[in-house]
């Protein structure tokens, strides 16, 4: 099988390519990028890509599946599909499913469903612990002969700093990340939004930014401790990007995400109580979302991951506060991003860095590439496309996104995965 | 001038200077018609008012149900319902079921803020918001106003205190928001771990020292503590502490200018933060308070009902 993507503006980051070329993949790998002259004839397809982007796919290194255990909320099979329509060719998906991902039994379950019914790859993040429970390692060496990529008890913070302090002394071990979901439990309380002007005037607790800031802190100083490679997970305040930034200076070997929605979104959006603006950590200040800009223009800030967590309409549709928290975003990440592009605050090569080539290289997975014998995992989109997202365009299997009725511009046309078209508007 | 043509009552945050004194003039009315010996003043005759109190409640449950009584309303009390009423279906399903029985209005008390708003997406019938979470009461701040009203005349000359939990009160949020708006000079007092951020960003003035807060006071509204939460939140260590620092007791009282009235939205708890002498002295208006919400909530349920016209009925 010979496909050929012609006269698009090819961005590759790894290559330092952005240029009008033709790609040309055979059996599933790049075979060369090429300017000039190709016979069409040669090829059993051939996709004009005249006026748009064509880039590695995306990798998401935060989303959540669901299954096994919440298939009322997504199935590997939506949850790809979804993550495809959204340009993604690569998803991690986080261990809080039910039974946890913490053997190798659950994690080759994972590998086998996303093998028969994904669309794109998948690859598994184990729990760090036993029932994500914060306690008792989990079973890490033999997820990771099952496939594993690296390890987080996302959704929870691991309290103990003993227990991270050991965890993160044996993932060295395994040259792979420990991912952490950065929140002091005991400073959360109870909190529901951000602790702040509208958590007074709304009457819901707070979650103060320094519950996660403290955490990020205490990490870093494992991670300078123990020498492991750390992750945290969706940064969301600008005391974080500080301290994390101190880090890197200091030759700390962290890295960290942030998702569109802390990007794009306020605590103002809580304001009518909307259960689908409740996310964890929760939407935050201008003064942050400031901060978290310059994060990814500087380097503080390694990669944008949606977290997709998708919720059936019974765990979200309810009181805000006992609503679950979490909105998808696979399908709305690269347009609503494509909003920093067209704001000139990054250019396109360094939002596909952001969104495609750094978290492969976090999680040492294939993906974020164009170089020639790399899977052909490729995106095409057009940057300027103009779309409203619906209930009734939505792919994955919850709707839960305060993104609905928002006017996008730029649309994804193509996602390849391994050569394959997985994907097509 | 637009009066108070709103289908629910949610909150005192949105209300015009005009909605409230149309609120006030009607309660007014029929406060004054009672006291003419008009017991009941049917302009909800053959209507039925379901009062939801998912949160224990006593005085404002019984105020809402006296007040339908007196406009001639049936209730029905679903109070009675546990507070296992912790899952939003829940709520959700008791207000689809009620709605589908075609009642007349929901009088709505709910420990989870943003409730009431909740019950007015998913259902077509008036809401009356009854106290949500630490978001707003509106009908207690109305009823507050209304006994400021009396005793002291023009609300744009007074200031206002409030003192105690501001950062769990959902009767502080409402009555800052219809004080100011009536032009009010308001401030709120209590330990800084119960003044919640950004609360300045309301018009008020903060203090954590009562005694320096108490000269110059019009009005005094002191707010309940719930005891359990020194203990187990560490707001404050313990009620004997906060009962010497933050309580109106017989010595700051004689800090406050002599015509000061002193308020309670109850249930008190004499001698923590009210000693018995303040709260049944001649300052104390504690119980025209609770004979004005009477008032105020048939004012509310005649006005979002669309009641008939009083003159008719009486």
């Amino acid at each position: 099988m010979k496909l050929l993507i012609k006269n698009g503006r090819v961005i590759c980051p790894v290559q330092n390519i952005d240029d009008k070329k033709d790609v040309i993949v055979e059996d599933g790998i790049i075979k060369d990028i090429v300017t000039g002259t190709v016979n069409e004839k040669d090829f059993d397809k051939v996709i004009d890509a005249g006026g748009m982007v064509v880039a590695p796919g995306l990798v998401d290194m935060h989303v959540h599946l669901r299954e096994p255990g919440h298939e009322g909320a997504e199935t590997i099979a939506t949850g790809t599909l979804a993550g495809a329509s959204g340009g993604y060719t690569t998803l991690a998906c986080m261990p809080n499913t039910h039974p946890v991902n913490d053997n190798p039994y659950v994690t080759a379950y994972i590998k086998t469903k996303a093998k028969e019914e994904g669309v794109i790859k998948v690859y598994p993040i184990g729990s760090i612990t036993v029932g994500q429970a914060g306690e008792q390692l989990a079973e890490i060496g033999e997820m990771l002969k099952a496939g594993i990529v690296a390890v987080s008890d996302d959704g929870s913070c691991v309290m103990n700093s003993y227990v991270m302090r050991k965890a993160m002394d044996y993932c060295k071990q395994f040259n792979i990340p420990v991912i952490d979901h950065c929140e002091d439990t005991n400073l959360k309380g109870e909190g529901v939004m951000n602790e702040g002007y509208y958590s007074m005037k709304l009457g819901l607790r707070g979650v103060p930014a320094v519950s996660e800031e403290i955490m990020v802190s205490r990490d870093i100083a494992l991670s300078d401790h123990t020498g492991c490679k750390t992750h945290i997970a969706h940064v969301s305040c600008a005391g974080s990007v500080r301290v994390i930034s101190d880090a890197k200076q200091a030759g700390i070997p962290v890295t960290a995400e942030v998702t569109p929605h802390h990007l794009f979104l306020t605590e103002e959006a809580v304001t009518t109580y909307d259960p689908n603006t409740k996310v964890n950590p929760p939407l935050r200040t201008e003064k942050d979302i400031k901060a978290l800009k310059q994060g990814l223009k500087n380097g503080t800030i390694d990669c944008i991951a949606t977290d997709h967590a998708p919720h059936s309409m019974e765990k979200k549709d309810i009181e805000f506060q006992l609503s679950k928290s979490g909105m998808i975003g696979l399908e709305t990440a690269l347009s609503l991003c494509l909003k920093l592009v067209h704001d000139n605050d990054i250019n396109l090569p360094t939002l596909i860095k952001l969104m495609s080539t750094n978290p492969a290289k976090i999680l040492g997975v294939k993906g974020g590439s164009l170089k020639k014998g790399e899977p052909a995992d490729i995106v095409i989109f057009d940057l300027n496309e103009e779309w409203t997202y619906s209930d009734d365009k939505i792919i994955s299997k919850s709707k839960n996104t305060p993104f609905k009725g928002q006017k996008m511009r730029g649309k994804v046309k193509h996602t390849i995965c391994d050569g394959k078209i997985v994907w097509q508007s | 001038m637009k009066g108070f043509e709103r289908k629910h009552l949610l909150s005192t945050e949105d209300l015009s200077k005009e909605e409230i004194m149309d609120i006030m003039n009607t309660a007014r009315r029929f406060r004054d018609l009672m006291g003419k010996g008009h017991e009941v003043i049917p302009t909800m005759h053959g209507k039925i008012v379901v009062l939801m109190f998912f949160e224990p409640s006593t005085r404002t449950r019984s105020s809402f149900e006296i007040a339908a009584k007196r406009l001639g309303a049936e209730t029905i009390d679903f109070s009675s319902i546990k507070s296992a009423t912790t899952k939003g279906e829940t709520l959700i399903d008791t207000a689809k079921n009620l709605e589908a029985m075609n009642p007349h209005a929901f009088v709505i008390r709910h420990s989870n803020s943003g409730a009431p708003y909740l019950l007015t997406k998913i259902q077509s019938i008036p809401v009356v918001n009854a106290g949500d979470g630490f978001h707003e009461h509106p009908t207690q701040a109305l009823l507050d106003l209304m006994t400021i009203m009396d005793y002291k005349g023009e609300v744009s000359k007074l200031k206002v205190l409030i003192v105690g939990d501001i950062a769990h009160s959902r009767v502080a949020r409402s009555n800052i928001y219809s004080l100011k708006t009536m032009g009010a000079t308001v401030s709120v007092c209590g330990p800084a771990t119960m003044l919640p951020p950004d609360i300045q960003k309301l018009g008020v003035r903060t203090y954590t020292d009562l005694k320096s807060a108490l000269p110059e006071q019009d009005v005094v509204m002191m707010l309940r503590i719930q005891a359990e939460r020194g203990g187990i939140n560490n707001q404050f260590p313990t009620v004997r502490e906060y009962s010497r620092h933050w309580g109106l007791n017989n010595n700051s009282v004689k800090l406050l200018k002599h015509d000061a009235i002193v308020m309670h939205p109850g249930p008190m708890n004499r001698g923590v933060e009210i000693s018995q002498a303040v709260a049944d002295s001649e300052r104390s208006v504690i119980l025209p308070q609770v004979t004005n919400g009477v008032a105020v909530r048939m004012a509310i349920l005649h006005k979002v009902t669309n009641g008939k016209n009083i003159e008719e009925v009486i």
